[in-house]
């Protein structure tokens, strides 16, 4: 350093070397240090269902258009039931898949006709806004098997998530990008 | 007729059980051979792999090492503009701006103060690597890696003088956010950079409206006042700033000798630019004395932070989740208000006992008012320091960059006629190299 030399005395610029090098290994070391213990890895966004109250923040905080948080159907858990309380809402005039008759404000849930007498119900995932209707008419009445999950094929993974911030339930949690999505376990 | 029955039933189970949330209602179906149960797992797309977030991390330290080559060693304002135009639509527009070193301050904090989060690899190179660059030369990060930068340096078309004592107590501005953003992670509220981040609803095109009156009135102020976040708000520019005073290489504005000719001294948009010591320095006992006074009265700056911070306890505890929630349910069963929100619906389903809540929210109290004393005591601290720094003397021979203030953005290069001079020479001399290698 060329002001080295016209400095009378060298020892500023020694104590600055050793703060400097002191400086970079505490930064160094800190960061090495939070890393090491633990399981590295990127962390991802993700809403435990057993906290989620469905009240519809998901479908309007998420920083994108459309939100990332989309419903999710465990055909395991659910009844078939032919009167879907996820489905249609709560007077319908008919059981018919008419608009009138619907919970869901974009018409994303498909019901089709297996057997007498039940009906599956699936998640068409590019026309469901993730509003939680469906959740709540299911948790309310039914076997709780429609739930809200992130996905990750939409998330951005914001550092604050927008969604997380405003969730009254604090349903919102981190999880470990190798395992992104909370199933629900069928008992 | 079957679905009266099945309505039946729904009655029935709603009148039952109302709260037991994963019960099975309705069993599962005997379905005749033949039907296949979709998968529930296949609906869900897996996260993207950690390579994004690599790439990421080379491209910061790529374009960390070129902002550092630009404004050190090629001296180069073009080259510096360019690379941040770059910046600006790679991690910008691109990647919308997150993660960035400026919220990675949060996440390390998170890593120390939660022992459940493990800081992501990428999030720790995205907030050590721009602290390291800065060690060895200066702050290049901001002068063309940072979009927030980037953004507000293009912007600024006609700027004007802010007075050296509003900068300076602007300038404290960052400690202060720095601290609170510290405290609010710590204690488990938000990530308060990210949150109220100006420009990352720009990056995203999309923003609430409070964010985007925010971020466009910072860019009109940054029209005539140089990069108003970077200097007066951003809380990693705060750490920048502490560090660069280290550096081992840095912007000199001069290449070789200062010739005193004062052309430079109003270039700096930001107030960096020092200027030399009076031939005739002030009365040496009027200074040891102010001093000695701003060393006495540091212990008492530090004592009232610490009051004021306590005094404010209540309002930064209410941004955590846990006391919101606990006042409000308070409210509603002392008959305050009517109706019940979200959280408090979302609170009673839970079944948990509101005395655990009030004790819960009482650890928290406890905590925001050590935190928040620490913070006040802190931001005490911080405007000691900076008194002390007033009264501090060092005598200086050139026109200097002041370290902590100075983003490397090269606009004082242009103004330096050394360096003009300079400029001509090497560029004669690439031109002859240029004839030599035609010829031959």
């Amino acid at each position: 350093m060329a002001d080295h030399e016209t400095k009378p005395i060298p020892r500023r610029g020694f104590m600055r070397a050793a703060a400097r090098a002191a400086c970079a290994l505490g930064i160094g070391g800190g960061a090495a240090y939070l890393i090491a213990p633990r399981a590295p890895g990127e962390r991802v966004w993700q809403i435990d269902p057993a906290k989620c109250i469905a009240c519809g923040n998901c479908a309007t905080y998420c920083v994108l258009r459309e939100s990332a948080v989309k419903c999710v159907h465990s055909f395991a858990m659910c009844g078939y039931c032919e009167l879907c309380t996820g489905f249609f809402n709560p007077a319908p005039n008919d059981l018919t898949t008419a608009a009138e008759n619907v919970l869901c404000p974009t018409g994303a849930i498909v019901r089709r006709f297996v057997e007498d007498p039940y009906f599956e119900y699936t998640i068409d995932r590019d026309l469901c806004i993730g509003c939680g209707k469906c959740v709540k008419g299911c948790t309310m009445f039914g076997n709780s098997s429609l739930y809200l999950q992130v996905g990750h094929d939409r998330c951005l993974n914001c550092n604050q998530c927008s969604i997380a911030a405003a969730c009254p339930a604090e349903a919102w949690v981190r999880v470990p990008a190798a395992r992104p999505y909370l199933w629900k376990k069928v008992t | 007729m079957r679905s009266l029955h099945a309505l039946l039933i729904t009655l029935a189970a709603a009148l039952c059980g109302g709260d037991a949330l994963a019960e099975q209602r309705f069993p599962p179906p005997d379905f005749s051979p033949g039907y296949s149960m979709p998968v529930t797992e296949a609906q869900g797309a897996p996260a993207r792999d950690d390579a994004r977030g690599y790439i990421d991390a080379a491209a910061l330290a790529a374009a960390l090492a070129l902002a550092s080559y630009l404004a050190l060693g090629r001296r180069s304002r073009r080259g510096l503009v360019v690379l941040g135009i770059a910046s600006l639509a790679y991690f910008g527009f691109y990647r919308h701006g997150c993660i960035c070193p400026i919220g990675a301050i949060q996440n390390v904090v998170l890593a120390i103060a939660d022992s459940g989060y493990a800081l992501p690899l990428t999030a720790a190179i995205f907030f050590a690597l721009p602290l390291l660059f800065t060690l060895f030369f200066g702050r290049a990060f901001c002068a063309a890696v940072c979009p927030l930068g980037a953004i507000q340096d293009i912007v600024l078309v006609s700027p004007v003088a802010v007075p050296g004592w509003l900068a300076r107590a602007l300038g404290l501005v960052p400690f202060v956010y720095l601290g609170a953003a510290v405290l609010l992670v710590a204690m488990g509220s938000t990530f308060l950079i990210c949150r109220y981040d100006p420009f990352v609803g720009f990056f995203r095109l999309s923003a609430g409206l409070d964010l985007t009156i925010f971020g466009a009135s910072l860019l009109v102020i940054g029209v005539f006042v140089g990069r108003p976040y970077c200097r007066f708000l951003c809380p990693y520019g705060a750490l920048l700033g502490l560090v660069s005073r280290l550096s081992w290489r840095r912007v000199r504005i001069t290449p070789a000798e200062c010739i005193q000719c004062r052309l430079c001294e109003d270039s700096c948009p930001f107030g960096a630019i020092t200027t030399p010591s009076p031939e005739t320095p002030p009365a040496r006992r009027a200074g040891k004395t102010a001093l000695a006074l701003t060393l006495l009265a540091l212990p008492v700056v530090i004592g009232l932070g610490a009051l004021a911070g306590r005094a404010l306890s209540p309002a930064f505890a209410h941004t955590h989740a846990t006391i919101r929630l606990a006042e409000r349910v308070w409210l509603e069963d002392a008959g305050r208000v009517d109706g019940t929100t979200d959280q408090s619906d979302a609170f009673r389903a839970t079944g948990l006992s509101t005395d655990d809540l009030y004790l819960a929210a009482g650890a928290v109290r406890a905590g925001f008012d050590t935190g928040t004393t620490l913070l006040g005591a802190f931001v005490g601290l911080v405007i000691g320091a900076t008194l002390l720094r007033i009264s501090l003397r060092r005598k200086r021979t050139e026109y200097e960059a002041d370290p902590a203030l100075c983003v490397a953005c090269g606009r004082c290069y242009r103004y330096c006629p050394v360096e003009i001079d300079r400029r001509k020479k090497l560029e004669q001399a690439e031109g002859r190299a240029e004839q030599d290698d035609g010829s031959a």
